[in-house]
C-alpha cells in the first residue's frame, strides 16, 4: 500500500517536472520572443532588447529555466513586462474565485448526476430511462459558454431573477455572492452532470452483469439492495476515473464560462494576459492550472487504491 | 477480417443513424455553401438589421444586417474544416505512437506513454489558447493547437488496442515467422485498431467543435469577418435582450454538430462491439 | 408433498417471447437424497436451477409449480411469491453454488464480511456471532487459517479457494436445499475432488437436499444417488445413478453413456475412438417438436412426432418422476437384442 502511494507520488513529481519543461520551452524556446511579443511589432529593437535583459530573457535557456522553477517554488513567479505589477498575488486572488466556481459546479454535477445516472442504468429497457439517456446525450453536446449564454438571456435579460454577471467576495454579501455564483456555476454543472451521468450508467450497467452480484441476490439481496451493497463500490472506479477527467476540463471550461459572466477568476486573468500580451503571466497561469490538472489526477489515484483492494496489492 | 469488416450486415442501432443524419446533414450544409448561398456570404446587405427569421431571411439578420443563414452555411465549412484538420493531425501522429508504444515494451514504450500522459494535462482549449499568446489567434492556429493536443487521446486508444492485438496468435505466429515489425503494424495491427481509431475520431471531431466555438467565442478562433458559428454567439451576446434568436441559432447548430458527432461514434461503438449493448 | 419432500417442480415451463426454452420439466428432491442433473450445455440444466432460485435473467417468464418446503411448509408456488418473499427464502431455506469462482466474490469486500453478511441478512446470527460462525465455516470447507482468510479480499485466493469460500456462504444458515450449477467446471482436476467431497460432506451434515448440475457423468456418479437426464429443455430420463448409467433406457442417454466412456475405467480401452452423438444440439428453441432427440436419434420412427409419454420404469420414494423416460424406442431388455 505504501510502496503504491509511493509509486503514484514519483509519478506526479515526474509528470509535474515534464509539465514545468512542456510549459517553459513552449513560451520559451518555441519561435517567438516574449519582449517583442510584449512590446508590438512596432517597437524599436532596442526598446525590446533592453525588455529582454531587464527579465535576464538573453541567458541561457538553462538558467532562466531554472530561475523560472524556482520562482514557482517560492511561490513568487516575477513581475508583468509593462505594468511591472507582482503576478503570484493576482494569481492567488483569482485561483479563489475559480476554485468557488468550479467546486461548487462539481458538487452540484455529483448531486444530481449520481442519482440520474443510477436511474438510467436500472430502467434502461424502460421508456423513461431512454428519454433520460437522451437528454443526457443532449446535455453532452451543450457547450457550457453557450449553457451560459442561454441562462442570461433567460434569467437575467427576461426575467431578471439573477444579475447577468459580475462577482463580490462571500464574506461581503454572502447573498450577492450566491446570486452571482448560481449561474456560472449552473451552466458548468449541466455539461458535467450530463457527462457525468452517462458514465454512472454505464459503470452501473456494466456492474449489474457481474456475476458477484447474483451471487449477492442468491444471498437473499434484493435488486436494489444488492446493487447499492456490492455493486455502487465497484461501479464508483470507472466514475471515479472521469471524475479526476471531468475536474480538468471543468477548470478549462471555467476559463471560457468566466468570460461569459465576466467572473475575475483565473480564466479572466489567462484571457486578459493573452491580450494584453504578457507571456510570463500567460505561463504561470497555464502552469497552475496544469499542476491543478495533475494533482487531481494524483487524488484520482489514491481514491482507487481506496476504493479497489485488487490494486493495492498490485494483483489485477 | 477486421472489425469493420465484421461489422458489416449487422443491424444499425438508433444512435448510430440519427448520428449519422446529423453528421451528414452537417456536411451536406458545408458542401452547399460552396455552389450556392441564399445571399452573398459574409456581406453587409442593404436590409434591416435584426430581422427575425422570415420568408427572406430564413433565420433573420444580425446587427451588421447579414443574413444568419447563409453565416450558418459558411460556417459549417469553418467546423468540419477545423475538425477534420485537428483529428488528422492527431490521428496521423497519435496513431503511429500507439502502435509503437504497444510493440516496444521496453523504455521507449514507457517514454512514450509518460509523455503522452503529460500532454493529457493539457487540454485542448488550454493549449490552443497558450499558441494564440504566443501566435495570434486564427483558425490556422487553433486546428494545429487543438490537433496536438487530441495526439494523446489516440495514441493511447490505439495503445490499448493494439496490445490486445499482439497477443493474439497470429501475430505470435507472424512474429515467429520472423516478418518484421513493420509488416505486421501494418497487415495485423492497424487493421483490428481501426475500428476503435475511426470512433475516436468521431468523439474528438465533437470535442474539436467545441473547443473551435469556443476560441472564437473568445475572440481567439476565427476572426471577425469570417464566418464561424462561435463567433456569431460572440456577437449575439450584447444584443440578447432584442434579438435572442441570433444566439439561439448558431448555439443550435453547434449542439446538434457535437451531438451528432458523439452519437457517431457512441452508435459506431456498439456496431463495431454488440457486445457492450447486447444487455 | 410427502412429509421428506423438499423441493417439489411440476410442469416447469420457462420462454423467451414466444420461444420455448424448458418444457414440463418436473421432478422431486427429497431431504437428504444428492440428485444430479446432466445433459449437454444448452440442454436447460441451469435455466432450471435459475427458475428454482426465482433468478431467471430479465426477459424470460417461467410457468409451473415449484414448490420448497425448508423452514416453512410449502405452501406457495415460489414462480408466483413476489420478489421481497423470494429474496427471503434465498440463501436461507436454499442456496445455490455458480460455476465461475473467480468472479462470483465481491472484489472490495472482504471474504469474511461476505460470509457473514448472508447470516447478518437473515437473522439467524447476531453480528459477533455471525463473524465466529464465518470463520468456523470457513474452516470447515477446508480453508488453512480462517482467521486470516476471513480478512483477505478476494483476488488473494485461488479459484478453489474462492469456490470453498462461495460453498462456505451457501451452507451458512444450513440450507434445505443446495443447488450447485457446475461447481468444479471452472477448477484444476486435482481441486475438483476436494470440492466436490466437501458438497457431499456439507450437504450430508445437514441432511440437505441436493441438485447437482453438471456435464461430467463421472462427477454424477461419485456424488449422487439419483440422475436426472436432460435434453433440448426436456427430463429425458430419471433414476438411480447405477440403473440410469448401466443399464440407460433413453436413446439420448444411450448415446451420452457410450460418449463418456465410463466403462473405460475397467480395462476396455483398446477401442480405436468413442462413438459419439451424431449431429449436434440445435440451438435453444429450435429443437424439434414431439421427441425434442428424434432429429438426432437412429431409433426414429414417425410416432416421434409426438411428444412421448413418461413411462415409469420402477418405484420410488421420491415420487414417479424419478424414475423412469420418454421414448417411444427405448433401449435396454430384450428389443436393443
Amino acid at each position: 500500500m505504501l510502496l503504491r502511494v509511493a509509486h503514484r507520488l514519483t509519478v506526479l513529481l515526474v509528470s509535474l517536472a515534464l509539465a514545468s519543461v512542456v510549459v517553459f520551452a513552449f513560451m520559451r524556446v518555441l519561435p517567438g520572443d516574449p519582449a517583442r511579443v510584449a512590446l508590438g511589432v512596432n517597437a524599436s529593437e532596442e526598446a525590446v532588447r533592453a525588455l529582454r535583459t531587464q527579465f535576464g530573457l538573453d541567458r541561457p535557456v538553462l538558467v532562466q529555466y531554472v530561475d523560472w522553477v524556482g520562482g514557482l517554488l517560492t511561490l513568487d513567479p516575477g513581475v508583468e513586462f509593462l505594468s511591472r505589477a507582482p503576478i503570484g498575488p493576482q494569481i492567488a486572488d483569482r485561483l479563489l474565485v475559480t476554485a468557488w466556481l468550479v467546486v461548487s459546479a462539481m458538487l452540484l454535477a455529483l448531486v444530481v448526476a449520481v442519482p440520474v445516472g443510477l436511474w438510467m442504468a436500472l430502467r434502461h429497457r424502460h421508456w423513461d430511462g431512454i428519454v433520460l439517456s437522451g437528454l443526457s446525450q443532449v446535455g453532452v453536446a451543450v457547450p457550457a459558454f453557450l449553457a451560459g449564454i442561454l441562462m442570461i438571456s433567460v434569467f437575467a435579460v427576461r426575467l431578471g431573477w439573477l444579475p447577468s454577471g459580475g462577482w463580490v467576495v462571500p464574506a461581503q454579501d454572502p447573498v450577492g455572492f450566491a446570486r452571482r455564483l448560481a449561474m456560472p456555476a449552473l451552466s458548468l454543472a449541466l455539461v458535467q452532470g450530463a457527462v457525468l451521468a452517462r458514465y454512472v450508467r454505464s459503470a452501473v450497467l456494466d456492474v449489474l452483469r457481474e456475476d458477484y452480484l447474483r451471487t449477492a441476490r442468491a444471498k437473499g439481496l434484493r435488486p436494489v439492495q444488492a446493487l447499492v451493497r456490492h455493486g455502487l463500490r465497484n461501479a464508483a472506479v470507472p466514475v471515479v476515473t472521469v471524475l479526476g477527467l471531468q475536474l480538468a476540463t471543468l477548470l478549462i471550461g471555467a476559463v471560457v464560462v468566466e468570460r461569459v459572466f465576466v467572473v475575475p477568476g483565473l480564466g479572466s486573468l489567462l484571457l486578459d494576459s493573452v491580450a494584453k500580451r504578457e507571456l510570463l503571466t500567460v505561463q504561470a497561469v497555464v502552469m497552475v492550472l496544469v499542476v491543478a490538472v495533475l494533482v487531481i489526477n494524483f487524488v484520482v489515484d489514491l481514491l482507487y487504491l481506496l476504493i479497489d483492494p485488487r490494486l493495492r496489492t498490485g494483483a489485477r | 477480417m477486421s472489425e469493420v469488416g465484421r461489422a458489416w450486415g449487422r443491424r444499425l442501432n438508433p444512435s448510430l443513424v440519427v448520428g449519422g443524419v446529423l453528421v451528414t446533414a452537417i456536411v451536406v450544409l458545408a458542401l452547399v455553401s460552396y455552389v450556392w448561398t441564399p445571399w452573398p456570404p459574409m456581406r453587409v446587405l442593404p436590409v434591416e438589421a435584426y430581422q427575425t427569421p422570415n420568408a427572406e431571411h430564413w433565420l433573420g439578420t444580425d446587427r451588421f444586417r447579414r443574413d444568419v443563414f447563409t453565416q450558418i452555411l459558411v460556417g459549417a465549412r469553418t467546423t468540419l474544416y477545423v475538425g477534420l484538420v485537428a483529428v488528422g493531425v492527431a490521428a496521423v501522429v497519435g496513431v503511429p505512437l500507439g502502435i509503437l508504444a504497444a510493440m516496444s515494451p521496453g523504455w521507449l514504450g514507457q517514454v512514450v506513454m509518460r509523455t503522452n500522459d503529460v500532454l493529457l494535462a493539457f487540454p485542448a482549449l488550454l493549449l490552443a489558447i497558450m499558441f494564440a499568446a504566443l501566435y495570434g489567434g486564427s483558425t490556422r492556429v487553433a486546428m494545429i493547437a487543438i490537433g496536438i493536443a487530441t495526439i494523446p487521446a489516440f495514441a493511447r486508444i490505439t495503445r490499448s488496442g493494439a496490445l490486445g492485438v499482439m497477443k493474439s496468435e497470429y501475430v505470435v505466429a507472424a512474429r515467429a515467422a520472423g516478418r518484421s515489425p513493420l509488416a505486421i503494424a501494418w497487415r495485423h495491427v492497424l487493421p483490428n485498431v481501426a475500428g476503435l481509431v475511426i470512433v475516436q475520431a468521431s468523439v474528438s471531431f465533437a470535442i474539436a467543435i467545441l473547443a473551435e466555438a469556443a476560441l472564437a467565442y473568445l475572440g481567439l478562433g476565427t476572426p471577425t469577418g469570417q464566418a464561424s458559428w462561435g463567433r456569431m454567439l460572440y456577437e449575439a451576446q450584447t444584443t440578447l435582450r432584442s434579438a435572442p434568436h441570433l444566439a439561439l441559432v448558431p448555439g443550435a447548430a453547434i449542439a446538434l454538430s457535437v451531438l451528432g458527432f458523439n452519437l457517431f461514434g457512441d452508435g459506431l461503438r456498439d456496431w463495431l462491439d454488440p457486445r457492450l449493448e447486447r444487455r | 408433498m410427502p412429509d421428506r419432500t423438499v423441493l417439489r417442480v411440476d410442469g416447469l415451463d420457462v420462454h423467451a417471447g414466444s420461444t420455448p426454452l424448458l418444457q414440463d420439466v418436473s421432478f422431486a428432491i427429497d431431504r437428504g437424497e444428492r440428485v444430479g442433473l446432466i445433459g449437454e450445455s444448452g440442454s436447460g440444466k441451469s435455466l432450471t436451477a435459475l427458475s428454482v432460485m426465482g433468478l431467471l435473467p430479465e426477459g424470460l417468464g417461467a410457468t409451473g409449480d415449484v414448490r420448497l418446503a425448508a423452514r416453512t411448509p410449502a405452501e406457495h408456488n415460489l414462480l408466483a411469491l413476489g420478489e421481497r418473499a423470494l429474496a427471503r427464502m434465498r440463501g436461507d431455506g436454499m442456496s445455490m453454488v455458480f460455476q465461475e469462482p473467480m468472479t462470483a466474490l465481491n472484489p472490495t469486500m472482504r471474504v469474511g464480511a461476505q460470509v457473514a453478511e448472508v447470516m447478518l441478512l437473515h437473522r439467524t446470527r447476531s453480528r459477533r456471532a455471525a463473524r465466529e460462525r464465518a470463520v468456523e465455516l470457513l474452516e470447515q470447507v477446508g480453508l488453512p487459517d480462517p482467521a486470516h482468510v476471513a480478512r483477505a479480499y478476494p483476488h488473494e485466493l485461488s479459484g478453489g479457494q474462492r469456490q470453498r469460500v462461495v460453498l462456505a456462504i451457501a451452507l451458512a444458515n444450513d440450507p434445505a436445499l443446495l443447488i450447485c450449477d457446475e461447481p468444479t467446471t471452472a477448477l484444476d482436476v486435482t481441486v475438483q475432488a476436494t470440492v466436490l467431497d466437501l458438497v457431499v460432506r456439507g450437504v450430508e451434515a445437514r441432511q440437505a437436499a441436493l441438485l447437482f448440475i453438471t456435464h461430467d457423468l463421472g462427477v454424477v456418479a461419485t456424488v449422487c444417488e439419483r440422475v436426472l437426464v436432460m435434453y433440448g429443455g426436456r427430463i429425458v430420463e430419471a433414476g438411480p445413478v447405477q440403473d440410469v448409467f448401466g443399464d440407460p433406457r433413453h436413446r439420448y442417454t444411450q448415446g451420452l453413456v457410450a460418449a463418456s466412456d465410463l466403462s473405460g475405467a475397467d480395462g476396455r480401452r483398446e477401442r480405436a475412438r468413442l462413438p459419439t452423438i451424431p449431429g449436434s444440439v440445435p440451438p435453444a428453441g429450435r429443437f424439434p417438436a414431439g421427441c425434442v432427440f428424434r432429429t438426432r436419434c437412429a431409433h426414429a420412427t414417425d410416432v416421434c412426432a409426438t411428444p412421448p409419454p413418461w413411462t415409469p420404469r420402477g418405484e420410488h420414494p421420491a415420487g414417479a418422476t424419478a424414475y423412469g423416460y420418454a421414448c417411444f424406442h427405448p433401449a435396454g431388455g430384450e428389443e436393443d437384442g
